[in-house]
């Protein structure tokens, strides 16, 4: 493996990311799958980097998943995007950052539509003031929230608290990167590293001291694919993609999976005890699952956050080995527990529990 | 022979230059023939053996160096073609050195760049180490040696055909036309070398449209053992050995297909000369959807340029093999000739 030619490769692919000055459009399912990533993302940028984020409690699904579910039509989509940047408009931010990677590639789908058929936007224009009355000025930056994580990669390293070492050994945790689809696979110009060799994980895992695996299944789908979940009937294709992906990176005994895509993190944490009770399969070192983190949760725990204030304790692999590993002292009792000792629900069937 | 002697210019010492300059001098013209490289010959100077027979590339590359042994041409290296303009009756030719030519007429024989095949980022050519391409198997050929970066022999080896070629993401529609041919001779090649050595050829489909192109594929199967796999590969990656782990579709068989292998070969294309584009673009020449240089006509004047007095041979047109290369160097010489006879 030839590191100068993946360097150039992702040399060709890099964006200007802003410095400051985000209107941040959370998920409508992360806050679901991965309680604390968002509010992680927004406690790093304002309390660690020192960034002004704004978000708008008025801000709404993009409606993604029913646009690619064919239920929501491209003229609809496109308007409720434009009530988004309308928000922004409003508010005064002229630099979306984006929670999701559906999100992200569809408001990188529409602002394209936009560029290279100019009726569309006006069309959308009207439908919008005609629905609401709003006006908006089209962004200056679209920004996956990744790709920020990425460009303070290195301000973050320098506040490190952890590193992704294993404390014990001093060597490299061995970590499996994946993105999701549609942040670089529909406008690889869009993607920091493009959609072959994408670096908006790579470059964070390396700077905080990490190896990445380059496995045979590293572009294979996660498992999520739209039509996969959202047909019930379609989840073993589901499965088999995923099993896919795991068997493929095993043999590497990665340290844990990281993701920037909500439906990435969530089916390679989730189909990973639906695996077991199937097949009776277990991945990762002793068989006791492979912990899949996001972006957000991975630069927390180099920043010293508590895991359980994150929500971590909320994957169905649990990550206890990995904080032990990292030397992160996170006492297993406090899981489940609020800060004012009240119960949280706990999980079943939860993997290294 | 002619009997006025003219000055013309050619731009480009590959085979079409070569050739068109050695034809031009044996009829009493003087030449001056540019090559932007330290030598002359172009990419025939990296191929080992030729298709269809398999002959020494050194063959032909021996015939066009006596072609340009004449006194009448002067060969410059190290040197291009910058810029051509019209100046009443003559060229006024620039040169990259700053220096300029007067000419009665010249050939553009600036020939083709083999497709950069980094640019299929899917394949991992420059990432992977035994990710290699058809002149890079041509350089082991000419040293005698195939191995993997690591220094084993391969035991199985796959050749990815119209690498660049008929490829809408890299914005090359066009057919290459010799790439097909070049695997099955590479192919044979393999087995030849080292014939515990599997060969695997993953193509489109076989555009065996030269003289005796169709035996060579026929007897790469009977013969040879070479094994064709009707499907593009979608991805390259290495496993935990560095082994490769190619996919690919076989859409003959329906199903797809996961090969471990220890080298993939990329046939890469033919691609307008990067020489070639910034002549073009200095001299307004126009070029066609596929870059190449844009012919008077089509059919009956594909050595014409739309400049009087310029006239065009070779893969600077379109891509084309050896054989035809200069069959047209020699149009191009013909045409010249006219043009000069009746000015």
């Amino acid at each position: 493996m030839k590191l100068e030619g993946k360097k150039r490769v992702w040399a060709e692919y890099q964006k200007e990311i802003p410095d400051d000055h985000f209107f941040y459009v959370r998920s409508c399912i992360r806050q679901t799958f991965f309680a604390g990533s968002e509010q992680t993302f927004l406690k790093i940028m304002r309390d660690d980097l020192g960034k002004d984020i704004y978000e708008d409690p008025r801000h709404t699904t993009c409606t993604g998943i029913g646009y690619h579910g064919d239920v929501v039509p491209f003229e609809t989509i496109q308007t409720v995007v434009a009530r988004h940047f309308a928000l922004a408009t409003e508010a005064g931010y002229k630099n979306i950052a984006i929670s999701c990677v559906t999100s992200f590639g569809i408001y990188t789908e529409i602002l394209e539509t936009w560029k290279h058929f100019p009726e569309t936007l006006e069309k959308t224009r009207e439908n919008l003031f005609r629905a609401t009355g709003r006006v908006f000025d089209l962004p200056v930056s679209i920004s996956h929230a990744s790709d920020i994580i990425y460009k303070f990669r290195d301000e973050i390293a320098r506040k490190a608290k952890y590193n992704l070492v294993d404390v014990r050994s001093g060597k490299p945790l061995k970590v499996v990167e994946h993105i999701g689809c549609h942040y670089a696979k529909m406008f690889p110009k869009h993607g920091i590293g493009g959609a072959e060799f994408p670096h908006v994980l790579v470059g964070m895992i390396e700077s905080w001291g990490g190896d990445v695996i380059d496995y045979p299944e590293r572009r294979h789908c996660c498992g999520f694919g739209f039509r996969q979940y959202l047909v019930q009937a379609n989840r073993g294709y589901s499965l088999s993609a995923s099993r896919k992906k795991f068997e493929s990176m095993e043999p590497y005994r990665p340290d844990f999976i990281v993701a920037n895509c909500p439906g990435c993190a969530m089916f390679m944490d989730r189909w990973q005890y639906t695996l077991k009770e199937l097949d009776g399969i277990t991945y990762g070192s002793n068989e006791t699952g492979i912990p899949t983190l996001t972006y957000e949760e991975m630069a927390g725990l180099i920043l010293g956050y508590d895991p359980w204030e994150m929500g971590m304790q909320y994957h169905n692999v649990q990550s206890l080995g990995l904080l032990k590993k990292m030397g992160i002292t996170a006492d297993p009792a406090k899981r489940f527990l609020t800060k004012d000792g009240s119960r949280l629900p706990e999980p079943a069937n939860l993997l290294n529990s | 022979m002619s009997t006025v002697t003219k000055h013309v210019v050619v731009a480009g010492g590959g085979v079409a230059g070569m050739e068109a300059a050695g034809a031009l001098a044996e009829l009493g013209h003087r030449v001056t023939l540019i090559e932007k490289e330290q030598k002359p010959g172009g990419h025939l100077k990296q191929w080992h053996a030729l298709f269809p027979d398999r002959r020494p590339a050194d063959d032909v590359r021996k015939y066009l160096s006596r072609r340009i042994d004449n006194r009448n041409i002067k060969l410059f290296t190290g040197i291009s073609v910058e810029k051509v303009r019209k100046q009443g009756h003559d060229l006024h030719i620039e040169l990259s050195d700053g220096s300029a030519l007067t000419a009665d007429a010249a050939i553009i024989a600036t020939g083709f760049d083999l497709f950069d095949a980094r640019r299929k980022e899917e394949y991992g050519y420059g990432i992977y180490d035994n990710v290699i391409t058809s002149a890079g198997l041509e350089d082991m050929f000419n040293a005698g040696r195939i191995t993997t970066a690591d220094g084993r022999t391969p035991s199985r080896i796959g050749l990815v055909h119209c690498v660049g070629s008929r490829d809408e993401k890299v914005d090359n529609n066009h057919c290459s036309k010799v790439c097909c041919v070049t695997a099955v001779k590479q192919a044979i090649e393999v087995r030849q070398k080292l014939p515990s050595c599997e060969v695997f050829c993953f193509y489109m489909d076989m555009r065996m449209y030269g003289p005796y192109y169709e035996e060579l594929y026929r007897e790469s199967q009977e013969v040879h053992n070479v094994n064709y796999i009707r499907g593009k590969v979608s991805e390259a990656s290495v496993n935990i050995n560095n082994r490769l782990v190619v996919k690919v579709e076989d859409t003959l068989a329906g199903r797809p297909l996961r090969m471990e292998l220890d080298m993939l070969v990329l046939m890469v294309g033919m691609e307008m000369s990067q020489a070639g584009t910034r002549l073009a673009e200095a001299s307004a020449l126009g070029r066609g959807i596929n870059r190449f240089l844009e012919t008077g006509d089509h059919h009956y004047g594909n050595n014409l340029g739309h400049v009087k007095g310029l006239f065009y041979a070779g893969t600077c047109t379109a891509p084309m093999n050896i054989t035809d290369t200069i069959s047209h160097a020699r149009a191009a010489v013909t045409e010249t000739v006219r043009y000069l006879t009746t000015r």
